[in-house]
């Protein structure tokens, strides 16, 4: 897993939330072209990633992640919450879609459902 | 900035620290700034376009984001860049929450992290800036909004 987010607070909350779920962080990126050099070195199979970012914003990094390995499993969790946000990058791609602030609970539960999505299709 | 609009930043504010801290938060009484701003140690600030143009800050003490920031993510310790990044962190979070409200066309910067007093906030911040103070423990905030229409949808 790969875990985006220009804040380094976000970057250890998620790294340590899901930490129960076995779930092994291989790189950690604080902005959008940061995470394509890195995603393209790690080839992670899953990604969260914030989308108000630095030199590139998490909805274009979500579409150059896409073109490197399609079938990546991509939870954006960002502060914006408006319904637009969410629904352009479902179209763009990501499997899911988390508002700051969550829990633990909340992101165990996201990533679970879409680890369990990624599951179904691919049976 | 009417009072509506207001009250969906201070429900936004209110709404983030009970999902964090699970702790209720009391919003004071919200000012008019006149003269210059109260900045504490950290201060965050978000740079509003689109259909609103100004700006959105929050200023905290070294202690108060330290004791947030260690809710967030645990005991473990923090750095000195930990506890300034949570300044920004909380801005955006509440000037990402506010769309919303107001939608795709209030348009977000990253967060601008600044200590001390920079000289160029009333240039972000566009008058009137409301003031209203966030009570949360022992420690107190404050997030000033200053916002005009830009007249762009």
């Amino acid at each position: 897993m790969m875990v985006v987010d220009d804040s380094v607070i976000m970057r250890r909350a998620i790294q340590r939330y899901v930490a129960p779920l076995g779930i092994d962080v291989v790189a950690m990126a604080k902005d959008g072209a940061e995470a394509v050099v890195l995603f393209e070195r790690f080839l992670p199979d899953l990604v969260t990633l914030d989308v108000t970012m630095p030199r590139m914003d998490g909805l274009r990094a979500l579409q150059e992640i896409l073109k490197i390995k399609a079938q990546t499993r991509v939870l954006i969790i960002t502060a914006l919450a408006d319904p637009a946000t969410g629904i352009q990058a479902l179209k763009l791609g990501a499997r899911g879609f988390l508002n700051k602030p969550f829990t633990e609970e909340e992101l165990l539960s996201e990533v679970q459902a879409v680890l369990a999505a990624d599951d179904l299709s691919d049976e | 900035m009417n009072e509506n609009e207001l009250r969906v930043f201070i429900d936004v504010v209110i709404d983030y620290f009970r999902e964090i801290t699970g702790d209720p938060v009391e919003m004071g009484v919200p000012h008019v700034q006149e003269g210059r701003a109260t900045l504490l140690d950290h201060t965050g600030l978000i740079g509003i376009s689109g259909a609103k143009r100004g700006g959105v800050m929050v200023t905290a003490e070294t202690e108060t984001l330290r004791d947030l920031a260690t809710i967030i993510v645990g005991d473990g310790g923090l750095d000195d860049e930990e506890i300034v990044d949570m300044v920004g962190e909380l801005t955006n979070t509440i000037a990402g929450n506010v769309r919303r409200h107001f939608g795709t066309s209030f348009m977000i910067s990253v967060p601008i992290i600044m200590q001390g007093r920079p000289d160029d906030l009333r240039l972000r911040l566009k008058p009137p800036v409301f003031v209203v103070p966030i009570d949360w423990r022992t420690h107190r905030m404050y997030l000033s909004i200053g916002l005009e229409d830009s007249g762009v949808s």
